[in-house]
């Protein structure tokens, strides 16, 4: 999927993750991440952010994570929707890219 | 015979015993007539200071009745940075987030070396990075006063925060507009410390009753600006919960405790501070109402739930060392029923009788339980002092009845473990565990868990729980430390627990 314009998803909320979404200048993911679980749960956070968008077809973006504990399947779900609402795609596939 | 002072002399120098050399000699105090009445009062701070001989090096103490109000600790180190003062230690009974100005005065070395109960906020953060050169010793309610009595805790000078105070310093935490409740740690101090400061912003007509620090124990009385904001008090540990994770674990709690086979007339009962423990305490309330089952007594760590069940006759009696909440502090003052206890006769072990000794069941919450049912109030899950030692190993060791509540998982982070970060309350003590996942109870205790499952309460096992937060959350990645020790954890025998080392940065 080709990123647009910005898309967010998420909140601030504990538990919650809140991701935004921007169109990038080069063919590349640019990811920020922020996480109060940086030390235990860091790279897990990043792998899950790269393997999500790898799977939406998303190959140009800056990502900004901003973690307050969220679960891996909510990760997932966040980056998804930040992924479409920047995206032009209409038919939305949640749950479904594989 | 008549009267021979020669002969008095003579018989007390051959004994060895002072002989009289007039009424005031030993009691300059009593000769002017002007001043031997508000010979305690002083007018400033400073002036308190300078009368008290403390010392570079020297222990100062503080209570912290006041919690997150609490404005004493700051104005004193303040005032004794002014006067030059270096290498204090610093003694009260707990630090909160109110206390991050501290900082300062570790960094320019006016403070050398820390006794708490609790440490959090900044303070803490600082601390696990490493910033004293000597560890902290981190002491629970009653391993404090066993450290004082043997002396490894010797105050020089307890500067003591109360709501109202005669000019003779009888004073007390219940009456005045400042009501903090509760004057419980603050008596230890009062009876141990080498000289005892009273500081109030009321000063009453003497004498002021009741008197929880006496005047026999009282060296000065200062009035000053401000001692404590009493609406901060329940700020903190102490709140009732809207959040509906800890609505249903108190209601497993609670349930928990009816079928624990010590949930019968007469029994006692102590629950802490934390939304769940609060909430299980109006829960645990509506099924004493429901089958008539009234408690002896009370303890704690008292909060307006437990005040409650006191006013609708469902507890005979309330123990109090530390009051949480307004309701407490109000039901103290006006309650006979209602009893101030110092954290001697709370908690010490080396006490000759601590009411913890005498409590069925105790409701108790947790940081992290690991699958030996070790428990860790103190440090979080990043390896930071985020905490307090409390009076939680001293109430789980003595009680029949200790049951931990936590949630299986505090955002991502699982709160049952392989291994407590830092162990603060020890696994034996503990008998059961409850989680918003199922309850796990000590394998040691065969009859408690045939009770809770006849119940068809969702008994598992902590290694289940354990498999479960994994599961969930992902396996953590273990927390980096260097081999710096930044704090040490006392048992409330005054043995060494645990360490808590640096985090790597």
């Amino acid at each position: 999927m080709k990123i647009n314009k910005r898309g967010i998803a998420g909140t601030l909320e504990s538990s919650d993750v809140m991701v935004v979404i921007n169109p990038h200048d080069s063919q590349e993911i640019k990811l920020i991440v922020q996480s109060k679980v940086e030390k235990q749960f860091g790279s897990s956070i990043r792998k899950t952010v790269k393997d999500t968008l790898t799977k939406c077809g998303v190959l140009s973006a800056v990502v900004d994570v901003r973690d307050q504990g969220a679960l891996d399947c909510v990760i997932r779900a966040r980056v998804e929707a930040a992924v479409y609402r920047a995206s032009d795609e209409k038919t939305v596939k949640f749950g479904d890219l594989s | 015979m008549a009267y021979n002072k020669k002969a008095a002399e003579d018989y007390a120098a051959k004994n060895n015993i002072p002989a009289f050399k007039g009424v005031f000699a030993n009691s300059p105090q009593l000769e002017d007539i002007t001043t031997k009445q508000k010979r305690k009062l002083k007018p400033s701070l400073e002036d308190v200071i300078k009368s008290s001989g403390l010392k570079n090096g020297g222990t100062i103490s503080f209570h912290h009745a006041f919690r997150e109000g609490d404005k004493v600790v700051l104005q004193v180190v303040k005032k004794l940075a002014e006067m030059g003062f270096k290498d204090l230690t610093i003694a009260p009974s707990s630090l909160l987030n109110c206390h991050d100005g501290l900082l300062e005065f570790i960094k320019s070395g006016v403070i050398a070396k820390i006794f708490t109960s609790g440490l959090r906020g900044e303070l803490g953060e600082a601390i696990s990075k490493g910033i004293m050169n000597t560890p902290v010793q981190i002491h629970s309610h009653g391993g404090r006063v066993h450290l004082i009595q043997t002396g490894e805790i010797s105050i020089d000078v307890a500067f003591l925060g109360v709501a109202s105070s005669d000019e003779f310093g009888n004073a007390n935490g219940s009456h005045g507009e400042l009501s903090c409740g509760s004057l419980g740690y603050a008596k230890v101090d009062a009876a141990y410390a080498r000289y005892v400061a009273v500081l109030t912003q009321d000063i009453v007509e003497f004498p002021n009753y009741p008197a929880s620090l006496s005047q026999d124990q009282v060296d000065a009385v200062v009035q000053v600006d401000e001692v404590g904001d009493p609406s901060l008090i329940s700020v903190g540990a102490a709140r009732l919960t809207k959040n509906p994770r800890d609505l249903l674990l108190a209601r497993i709690a609670a349930s928990v405790i009816e079928n624990s086979g010590y949930f019968k007339a007469g029994f006692s009962l102590q629950t802490g501070s934390g939304g769940a423990a609060t909430a299980t305490t109006i829960f645990l309330g509506e099924k004493m109402i429901e089958k008539n089952i009234k408690a002896s007594f009370a303890l704690g760590g008292v909060t307006g739930s437990i005040v409650d069940l006191l006013k609708k006759g469902m507890i005979e009696a309330i123990a109090d060392v530390q009051s949480f909440d307004v309701d407490a502090a109000q039901s103290l003052r006006d309650n006979p029923a209602h009893t101030e206890i110092s954290a001697n006769e709370y908690a010490n072990p080396s006490s000759k009788g601590a009411y913890v000794d005498r409590i069925d069941t105790v409701l108790l919450s947790a940081l992290e339980v690991d699958t030996d049912f070790n428990v860790n109030v103190l440090t979080g899950s990043d390896g930071v002092l985020r905490g307090a030692s409390g009076g939680h190993c001293d109430v789980a060791a003595a009680a029949n009845l200790t049951v931990i509540v936590t949630p299986l998982l505090r955002a991502r982070m699982p709160c049952i473990v392989d291994c407590v970060n830092t162990v603060v309350t020890p696994g034996k003590t503990v008998d059961v565990v409850v989680t918003d996942h199922g309850i796990a109870v000590n394998p040691n205790n065969v009859d408690l868990k045939k009770r809770l499952v006849d119940a068809r309460l969702p008994v598992t096992t902590i290694e289940e729980l354990q498999k479960k937060a994994i599961l969930l959350a992902g396996k953590p990645d273990p927390i980096q430390y260097t081999d710096k020790v930044v704090a040490v954890v006392r048992y409330r025998d005054g043995s060494v627990m645990d360490i808590v080392r640096q985090v790597a940065s």
